[in-house]
């Protein structure tokens, strides 16, 4: 058995026995949905369909439709792209980086996370998709044997290695995430009542049954892919930093986007998370499971990956002026004086100020103040990307091609319907799927659980006396 | 010789481990056991030998490797090369760089695809097939032995699984 120092704190609150873990996360699926579950999904899906009637309307009339233009060719849609690319990491991060250092406190979010990735993801595709003008021409992004002599794709190209980053990060998400979900399948298969229920929850759980070759092999498995999910995560979101370094535009071109993306990408994520799992823990009672103190850890991670942020913003800073590079020093005056200077001092207050504002435990043990530091994180990583594209694009080389952006409607619409729908998605996973990982949560009962660590620390004092 | 068929639930894993233990060690063969989560040492205690799925993972990557390296050799080099912004297209080695991206993608995504699909298989679970565990509690919190024996031990084993904490005996 393993053994857990007692000055840890419980990672599962209120004594529980597997039999009332098993109940506690079946319950919101096995019970009725409450008022608040259909109110929220019906406004996510009116945003979703404003969404998918906004695409249609882009598909059918042209790019023009958006504010794009001949200078900033690239506006809302990348921005939205690497925003929703950048919140899946955290999944990743949490279920497959948290599983090979080991950190039991992973498995309390780890399942919700990963669904966040994978819904992150396709709202991220919707972009790609759509931003390449003639979508219906989208299958030219793949090295298909062709007419045209087989004229085949630039694989030198950052967006070429963009389609397969991408495409390989969703798919193994989404098989990581779904044989987790199996064995957990396969509880609610046991228990459900009926029929249609039994059946639906019976084709997904694959017959699982619990054998012990079987729990073997699912570790291994678990194992194998969390360290490929591990590099697969720092070098899709680094992929898609080339796609703005590899260029030669004052701003862009510069070799700290990897590491820099990267980061911002976990900071993003994990503030999604938060928003997230802060309602989800309140209104499907799983505050024993979802403790403060499993906040308290992903407030942490911000701390991290929110001072490399900060820090990656000062290099940037002191190097653009210390190269005395003339187009590089410009391109900084530009974001903090130019004409996008509010959403450059947006950024820097809720990118470098808001997060250092976790070194305070009672902040970090928070959940308001949490909550509201997390949304106020992803405004700021929003208009990091925004900063990142905009103020470069529209004042780059020449003068004479400068240009402004404004989004038109049809680009606020897209973004408004990826939104919803994240959220409906989110919230139809959180209803008829198992929001929390419990067979593994059970196997951390016995070191990490309240009533075993309270019994631990009595007979600890019973001996030493 | 007639074999009999005995299902041994136990409450706990702790009970489930050590009965385990003391009956390996006694040489009785334990068919297997069903549990509601991975138990740490169960593997060792029943005899179940180390998988070998993370070493298909790996050729499963070998050969994702390969592909991507020949897709990219045959389209970039040999079939059609160009010259996009002067970067060398006369020898795979000469643009290795530019290529490594899509050839570790390619590497996780057949590692990653192949292993899964292999473990499907092999532990047989499709959509659709029949639940392996002969009681629906031990995906809840209940843990199942099987063991198949002669007839004639079956009551020594019987009373092997009393003593070491076994709730509910059956035959099957």
């Amino acid at each position: 058995m393993q053994h857990e120092s007692e000055i840890r704190e419980p990672l599962i609150l209120g004594k529980k026995s597997y039999h009332e873990i098993t109940e506690d996360i079946v319950r919101p699926i096995e019970g009725k949905a409450s008022k608040y579950w259909y109110m929220l999904l019906t406004i996510s899906i009116i945003a979703f369909l404003w969404g998918i009637g906004c695409l249609a309307y882009t598909i059918g009339t042209g790019i023009g439709v958006w504010g794009s233009n001949n200078g900033v060719d690239w506006a809302w849609d990348i921005t939205n792209f690497v925003w929703w690319i950048g919140i899946g990491h955290a999944g990743t991060l949490i279920s497959a980086v948290l599983l090979l250092f080991r950190q039991k406190w992973r498995m309390a979010i780890n399942r919700a996370a990963e669904a966040m990735t994978i819904f992150a993801v396709m709202c991220a595709a919707i972009f790609v998709l759509l931003h390449t003008g003639r979508p219906w021409l989208d299958y030219w992004l793949f090295p298909l044997p062709n007419q045209f002599g087989s004229l085949w794709v630039n694989f030198n190209s950052p967006l070429m290695w963009d389609v397969f980053a991408v495409s390989t990060y969703f798919s193994v998400s989404l098989v990581f995430w779904y044989t987790g979900l199996v064995p957990d399948f396969a509880m609610i298969r046991d228990r459900a009542v009926k029929p249609m229920a039994k059946k639906i929850y019976g084709l997904l759980s694959f017959g699982w049954g619990g054998s012990a070759r079987h729990w073997h092999r699912f570790e291994e498995v678990s194992l194998v892919l969390a360290g490929l999910s591990t590099p697969l995560v720092f070098s899709v979101h680094s992929i898609v930093s080339t796609d703005f370094a590899t260029s030669v535009v004052p701003g862009w071109h510069t070799t700290i986007f990897p590491p820099y993306f990267v980061a911002g990408a976990v900071f993003s994520g994990f503030a999604m998370v938060l928003t997230l799992l802060i309602i989800v823990r309140k209104i499907y009672n799983l505050e024993n499971y979802i403790t403060i103190k499993h906040i308290e850890y992903m407030n942490i991670v911000i701390i991290v990956t929110g001072s490399i942020v900060g820090v990656a913003y000062l290099t940037e800073l002191f190097i653009s002026w210390y190269s005395g590079v003339e187009y590089e020093q410009y391109a900084f005056l530009n974001r903090a004086t130019g004409p996008y200077w509010w959403a450059y001092a947006a950024m820097m207050t809720c990118n470098v100020v808001s997060p250092q504002l976790f070194w305070f435990k009672k902040l970090r043990t928070n959940l308001t103040f949490t909550f509201v530091m997390s949304i106020i994180v992803n405004i700021g990583m929003w208009f990091e990307r925004f900063v990142i594209i905009v103020p470069t694009l529209c004042r780059t080389f020449l003068p004479s091609t400068w240009n402004m952006y404004s989004p038109s409607f049809v680009d606020i619409g897209i973004y408004t319907g990826t939104i919803g729908m994240f959220f409906t998605f989110f919230l139809l996973f959180t209803r008829y799927f198992p929001v929390i990982a419990q067979a593994e949560l059970k196997s951390i009962v016995k070191s990490s659980g309240q009533e075993h660590k309270e019994k631990h620390a009595a007979h600890g004092h019973a001996a030493h006396h | 010789m007639s074999k009999a068929v005995i299902h041994a639930i136990f409450d706990d894993e702790e009970p489930l481990m050590a009965t385990a233990k003391s009956m390996h060690s006694k040489g009785i063969h334990i068919k297997d056991v069903f549990t509601p989560f991975p138990v740490h040492g169960l593997d060792a205690a029943i005899g179940v030998p180390r998988t070998r799925i993370a070493i298909t993972a790996f050729i499963y990557g070998l050969t994702g490797a390969s592909l991507a390296t020949l897709m990219m050799w045959y389209m970039m080099i040999s079939d059609w090369p160009t010259d996009v912004g002067g970067k060398p297209s006369f020898a795979y080695y000469m643009n290795v760089p530019a290529f490594i991206p899509i050839t570790f993608e390619s590497t996780v995504l057949c590692a990653a695809h192949g292993m899964v699909i292999t473990y499907y298989l092999r532990c047989w679970m499709l959509p659709g097939v029949k639940a392996k565990n002969p009681d629906p509690r031990t995906t809840d919190d209940k843990f199942l032995m099987v063991i198949e024996t002669k007839e004639e031990n079956k009551a020594n084993i019987e009373s092997m699984l009393k003593s070491g904490g076994a709730t509910e005996i059956h035959h099957k």
